[in-house]
């Protein structure tokens, strides 16, 4: 397997992520398309951190540093994606007490 | 020999006054405070001396003394400097300028004992007289518009001193306003020179600079064509400041202001400033020969015409306002007929007893209760000797009766109208004779309905004003004496002390006629004339007689004649009717009913039709745009995307 199969997966699915989050109407999958393009990106990190940035050629401690730079933003990501999911669901749950929906529409207060 | 700092201390010392009261006596030591009277007087006495050093100065020098000038501002070559020109008719002007000025504000220090503005009016005066040194000093064109402008400042402020009084704020905006016209002259001149600043600098001369100005026309830099529009322009500001017809109409307004003020305005400062600037650029006039002809002619209009007017005014003030009108017009219709020193002498002598006049008018005014109707004063003679005195010997001076100072220079003007031979000068001399004639009779109509008869009641009886109680006149204080008493003195004796017949002690004969003069060869010093001046004093004299007979003794002409409802009267009470000309015709049907309406009709078209037209496309656009806002997320976040993929999109092909 090489980068190119790796990269093309991600496009793919952070197109399908982007595609959703525009066009759904429920928020929930809204908010599941949003975690779709994450893991889409850090697909990606890890894919180009593990083909593209040498391998440690030996004590150097400072490439060795360098080298899982892309699998440590992945976590990082994964980290963050977590603590914005429980904002997001959060947003859901008032939602849903203000409007009684979950419909993403039915939210126009930016327009005022 | 006086140097530059001791000279620049002239200025700064007011100046320094009018700062430290302003900043500090008024705010916090008190608005009555007696401290800013002691200030501006210290600080007009240093000036003071420092001018007759400054005089003594010159004359032990023999010619100018050259001070050199600082750069100021510089616009690509030309240089605009500020600097002092001490030169002899710097050194006089600032003579009698801080002198009478001095003597006004001790006298003030009595008038105003009473008044709630104290502090105030002196901080103003102090202003006033610093900005007319600096004017008399400036050596620079832009320079002397800044001082110009002051003194026109500061008699606004002045004149509208008692500000809620509703006539003194008009009075003080009709000043301004009026001068301001004559200014536009002034600043269209200086617009002038600096557009014909090339052949200024191609020679070597600085085009603002007053010395290189008056070189120019010697070094023939500058055509007479263009020297006469530059004498014109600047002429008009003159006119504008000594109230020459016709802006003549705001002077006899200022008298709205506090007696002291008139007395510097008329005498020292604001309206000698106009005769100051013809004569400092006297060889920028005397190159142009209708500069010349329209000097004197518009002086001897002046002279005539406020003299005229002068005949019928009851109010005392305003018949030393048209007297003042009148003698400026003579001052301008001796330079105009090149009389230079002439006129300069007569500013001089003028200063002093102009000063006196209106000092004792305050101080009748001061002991009748403050009003100044000539109608309901009588009998004060025996009541005010010395008040009476002065204005005696003020008044014959004006009169131009020997030995007073008028006397001297105003034969000298009609000496210099009589031998210049143009016809111009030749009318200009027979106003000259028929403006003494008047001025005599109207300056002792004055004295007479005030000092003789009985006592009219004052200001109680005057119905214009609101007093109800009795004031029974009296002497004015010591403070306000001592001024009348050293400005009498002066009248007195300066005319033929400074311009002598023959050698007095250390002092040549004609001292002030060799003294001032412009240049080599023109203003030639003219021998005392007897002839003339034997006519000159006669006439004067018939004025005062026919002044007595009408106002004093038995034989009254004036009730026998229905002069009240003459035609003659009409017009000389109503001034010409030149405020109602402008006021209604001028102001009312030209300006607002025919000028200011068309320009609101532009205004509401044109130019609201502009703005209106670009606010309607904006908010048209805005409407349109508007539309884009739904206010759904998920829109905002496809034309984001796209917008992205766009921009990437024409970076991957534009690489």
């Amino acid at each position: 397997m090489d980068l190119q199969q790796f990269l093309i997966i991600g496009a793919i699915l952070f197109f399908i992520g982007l595609f959703g989050s525009f066009t759904k109407k429920n928020t929930i999958v809204v908010l599941m398309c949003i975690e779709l393009m994450f893991n889409a990106v850090n697909l990606t990190a890890v894919a180009m951190s593990r083909y593209l940035v040498p391998y440690s050629t030996g004590n150097d401690s400072s490439i060795v540093d360098s080298i899982l730079t892309g699998q440590i933003f992945s976590i990082f990501i994964i980290t963050i994606a977590a603590a914005e999911i429980a904002i997001g669901l959060a947003i859901v749950i008032v939602l849903v007490r203000n409007y009684k929906s979950v419909f993403i529409s039915d939210v126009k207060e930016l327009k005022h | 020999m006086i140097n530059e700092l001791g000279t620049w201390f002239i200025f700064f010392s007011p100046l320094l006054a009018f700062v430290l009261i302003g900043v500090f006596v008024w705010p916090f030591i008190g608005k009555k405070s007696k401290l800013s009277g002691y200030i501006t007087i210290f600080a007009i006495t240093c000036s003071t001396i420092l001018s007759f050093w400054a005089l003594g100065s010159v004359i032990h020098n023999g010619q100018a003394i050259e001070i050199d000038s600082h750069n100021w501002v510089k616009i690509e070559n030309i240089e605009i400097n500020v600097g002092i020109m001490l030169d002899e008719l710097t050194a006089i002007m600032l003579v009698v300028v801080s002198s009478v000025s001095l003597l006004v504000q001790i006298y003030s220090t009595g008038y105003m004992k009473n008044d709630g503005g104290y502090s105030r009016y002196f901080m103003y005066m102090s202003l006033f007289t610093a900005s007319m040194i600096g004017l008399i000093l400036a050596s620079n064109l832009i320079q002397m518009f800044v001082f110009w402008e002051l003194v026109g400042a500061s008699s606004y402020l002045l004149i509208g001193f008692w500000f809620n009084k509703p006539a003194a704020a008009a009075a003080a905006k009709k000043a301004f306003i009026i001068t301001r016209l004559g200014d536009f002259g002034f600043l269209l001149a200086i617009l002038y020179l600096f557009f014909n600043s090339g052949s200024f600098l191609a020679n070597g001369l600085n085009p603002f600079e007053v010395a290189d100005i008056n070189n120019a026309i010697a070094l023939g830099v500058i055509s007479s064509s263009v020297a006469g529009w530059v004498a014109i322009g600047m002429f008009a500001g003159a006119m504008g400041k000594s109230a020459q017809f016709p802006f003549h109409t705001w002077l006899p307004d200022a008298m709205e202001g506090p007696t002291p003020v008139s007395a510097l305005i008329h005498a020292a400062t604001m309206v000698a400033a106009g005769i100051f600037l013809v004569a400092r650029f006297f060889p920028l006039f005397e190159a142009s020969k209708e500069a010349m002809m329209v000097v004197a002619l518009v002086g001897g209009i002046t002279a005539i015409f406020a003299a005229s007017i002068g005949l019928v005014q009851n109010d005392i003030k305003r018949v030393l306002a048209y007297s003042t009108i009148s003698q400026l017009g003579y001052m301008m219709l001796a330079l105009g007929v090149g009389a230079y020193s002439a006129a300069i002498f007569h500013l001089f002598t003028h200063a002093f007893f102009k000063a006196l006049l209106f000092l004792t008018a305050g101080s009748v005014s001061h002991s009748v209760g403050g009003t100044f109707d000539m109608r309901y004063m009588g009998g004060l003679k025996r009541l005010m000797p010395w008040t009476y005195g002065a204005v005696m010997i003020g008044g014959l001076s004006l009169a131009g009766i020997f030995p007073m100072a008028g006397f001297w220079s105003k034969d000298e003007i009609l000496n210099h109208a009589w031998h210049s031979s143009s016809v111009v000068s030749d009318v200009v001399f027979w106003i000259a004779i028929i403006a003494a004639f008047l001025t005599a009779f109207y300056m002792f109509r004055a004295i007479f309905m005030t000092f003789e008869g009985e006592y009219k009641g004052g200001a109680k009886s005057d119905p214009g004003m609101d007093v109800l109680e009795e004031t029974t006149p009296h002497e004015s204080p010591k403070v306000m004496i001592i001024p009348l008493i050293l400005l009498s003195i002066a009248t007195v004796t300066v005319g033929w002390l400074v311009n002598p017949l023959t050698n007095i002690g250390s002092i040549p004969i004609h001292w002030f006629a060799d003294f001032i003069h412009v240049g080599e060869g023109h203003d030639k010093v003219l021998a005392f004339n007897k002839v003339l001046a034997v006519i000159a004093s006669l006439i004067g004299v018939s004025g005062i007689l026919l002044a007595y007979l009408i106002y004093v003794s038995k034989f009254r002409v004036l009730d026998r004649l229905p002069v009240k409802t003459n035609e003659i009267y009409k017009i000389l009470i109503s001034k010409y009717y030149f405020d109602e000309f402008y006021e209604d015709v001028i102001t009312r049907h030209v300006f607002y009913s025919r000028f200011a309406t068309y320009l609101d009709a532009i205004d509401k078209s044109f130019i609201d039709g502009i703005v209106r037209t670009v606010d309607r496309i904006g908010r048209n656009i805005g409407r349109l745009i508007a539309q884009i806002q739904t206010g759904q997320l998920q829109g905002y976040g496809v034309v984001t995307s796209f917008g992205v993929l766009l921009l990437f999109g024409i970076y991957l092909i534009f690489r």
